[in-house]
């Protein structure tokens, strides 16, 4: 459990382990290094194109292989992918449902000393409010491996939203099941439902820990698939547990935090409190310190559901 | 060696442009100035030239068509229903709420339209897209695509551009469709792309410049670009907006305006009297 490593480290190796598959091609701007498709270059050079420094060229071309049967993933951080060619993803990827994957890395303000530019937190929201788009969003080497499996199989475009830093393993590779559009009950519990994606997972799983010593036992639910929703697991976690705290590395305005509550207004409203940047933007330092900063550690977690089970009906 | 049977690419693109009065005129909008302009290259590209089968408009091995400037729908559809991928009754429903003649080319509803566009400067991207896998997969097909002037004025062109010359997509042509006219003026005037030539040499391209109404000029330029190797073609064609319909022709106004009934039949009868001369010859 105490094994580190970066989904997007896992992104790459994953393409390369399910990269035999010949309709399967890579395109990357400039960035291989970083986002680790280049694991994959090594393995099949013949099925990687580099499309330099011109993310909105790199999507309508993926959408264009696309049309002729190949499985593309089109690779380069989240920032950019999201937003710099956000229009080329909506009308050339998801108009006409094409067959492509945007593997997104360096998501969130755990990039680090890059600083603002290059942290997005509204990626998201600007995802899934786009027909015909699925988001994924795994927590940890584990569940991204079968997300990059789920993705290959999945017919249509796929957003996977990856990290650049190293974060703790949380499943076990063998016993782990991973079903697009279904949320994992990572803790079970009975007073509260922290609903958690990507790293803001094993901050959820460090609360419950924090929680159960004070005698409140949380249920944990990790949202890998953020659209289409898990909208039964949610419900029930309304029903069961009352009060809903969601945590995410992300605006808390159309995220995560906003799927959920659109699945629970229209179901079961209950109290709800959001873990996530407060509408603001990021900005340069260490990771570690810029997730303390912007209110998104397992303490962040526990004073919210303090607050939340205290309006509990 | 193919031949150009003028005689018909003639005739089509005179019942093609009828078709793109009648859709616009049906539709109470639309874009007849650039459809016209490019029609007579479409005929010759659809009607002489590409490899594609209407009774199998996703043949994996088919010669592929991107119109990367997607307003001018009204002269692919028109195209498309004349060369038999679906009714020609249907194109007077074009821009309805009940029909599949979506406003700017969709290929999951359309059969023929090979990329969805509409949004400039992304079609050439998708082209690029289909040349690269064609050579992935060491295919024959070739891939086209259709531009407009003023769309040379989205980045995405060139980022597009040097990608194509940088994976050396000899199997890549494109067409310029150079009336020099887009929604607000003269292209000079509102933001020139020009030298435009220069400009597509320049990023490594095999540049032919032709009439693009003369239709030996458009065969001809097409079979160059099929001899040309290890770098894509872009074919800049001189053209009138509006081609075709006296009335329309060069005009500014007539980028995305719908004639009114009086207009729509001398435009009609304009074009028979081309047919019917045509039939006499």
């Amino acid at each position: 459990m105490s094994q580190k490593i970066a989904t997007r480290e896992s992104y790459g190796n994953a393409l390369a382990e399910f990269g035999s598959d010949s309709r399967i091609v890579v395109l990357d701007a400039d960035l291989s290094k970083s986002t680790k498709t280049e694991v994959f270059k090594k393995k099949y050079p013949e099925r990687f194109f580099n499309m330099g420094i011109a993310e909105s060229n790199m999507m309508a071309v993926a959408a264009g292989m696309a049309t002729c049967g190949k499985i593309v993933f089109a690779s380069t951080f989240a920032i950019f992918a999201a937003e710099r060619a956000c229009e080329q993803v909506r009308n050339s990827i998801c108009y006409p449902a094409l067959n492509v994957k945007i593997g997104a890395t360096h998501a969130g303000i755990s990039v680090g000393e890059d600083g603002a530019s290059h942290q997005t937190v509204e990626d998201i929201a600007i995802m899934r409010a786009i027909p015909n788009m699925v988001v994924l969003s795994p927590s940890d080497a584990v569940e991204t491996r079968y997300a990059v499996k789920a993705a290959i199989e999945h017919e249509g475009p796929v957003y996977l939203r990856l990290g650049r830093l190293s974060v703790p393993v949380i499943y076990d590779e063998n016993s782990f099941k991973f079903e697009l559009g279904k949320g994992v009950t990572a803790r079970d519990g009975s007073d509260v439902s922290i609903i958690a994606t990507g790293l803001m997972v094993h901050a959820a799983i460090e609360a419950a820990d924090i929680l159960k010593n004070e005698g409140i036992n949380a249920r944990v639910i990790d949202i890998h698939t953020i659209k289409p929703i898990d909208s039964d697991i949610i419900v029930k976690a309304a029903k069961e547990t009352g009060a809903i705290v969601t945590a995410e590395e992300h605006n808390v305005i159309g995220g995560l935090g906003g799927a959920v509550a659109e699945v629970l207004v229209q179901n079961y409203p209950v109290p709800v409190r959001f873990v996530g940047v407060q509408d603001k933007f990021g900005k340069s330092g260490k990771p570690d310190k810029l997730l303390v900063m912007y209110g998104l550690t397992a303490s962040d977690i526990v004073r919210n559901v303090k607050e939340v089970i205290n309006l509990k009906k | 060696m193919q031949k150009l049977d003028l005689i018909n690419v003639k005739k089509t693109s005179a019942r093609v442009r009828k078709h793109i009065i009648e859709e616009v005129f049906s539709a109470s909008s639309g874009h007849p100035g650039g459809s016209l302009s490019c029609t007579d290259i479409l005929t010759v590209l659809y009607f002489n030239e590409m490899n594609i089968d209407p009774a199998n408009p996703k043949w994996e091995d088919r010669d592929r068509f991107v119109l990367s400037k997607g307003h001018c729908s009204p002269a692919l559809y028109g195209v498309l229903a004349e060369k038999g991928f679906f009714n020609i009754e249907d194109l007077t429903k074009f821009r309805g709420s009940e029909s599949y003649l979506e406003g700017h080319p969709s290929m999951k509803f359309v059969p023929g339209v090979d990329m969805s566009t509409g949004s400039l400067g992304q079609g050439i991207s998708a082209a690029v897209g289909m040349a690269l896998a064609g050579k992935l997969d060491k295919k024959n097909y070739r891939v086209y695509a259709m531009l407009g002037d003023g769309e040379l004025e989205e980045g995405q062109v060139w980022e597009a551009s040097m990608a194509a010359a940088h994976y050396k997509l000899d199997n890549l042509t494109i067409f310029i469709d150079h009336n020099g006219l887009q929604i607000d003026g003269k292209i000079q005037d509102v933001m020139s792309p020009e030298p435009v030539s220069n400009k597509f040499e320049a990023f490594g391209w095999k540049v032919i410049g032709i009439n693009g109404h003369d239709y030996t000029q458009i065969f001809e330029a097409i079979s160059e670009a099929k001899k040309t190797k290890d770098k894509p073609t872009a074919i800049i064609a001189e053209t009138i907006k509006g081609k075709g319909v006296s009335f329309m022709e060069n005009i500014a106004g007539w980028h995305g305006a719908a004639p009114s009934q009086e207009q729509r039949d001398q435009a009609l009868a304009e074009l028979d009297a081309v047919l019917k001369k045509l039939e006499e010859e």
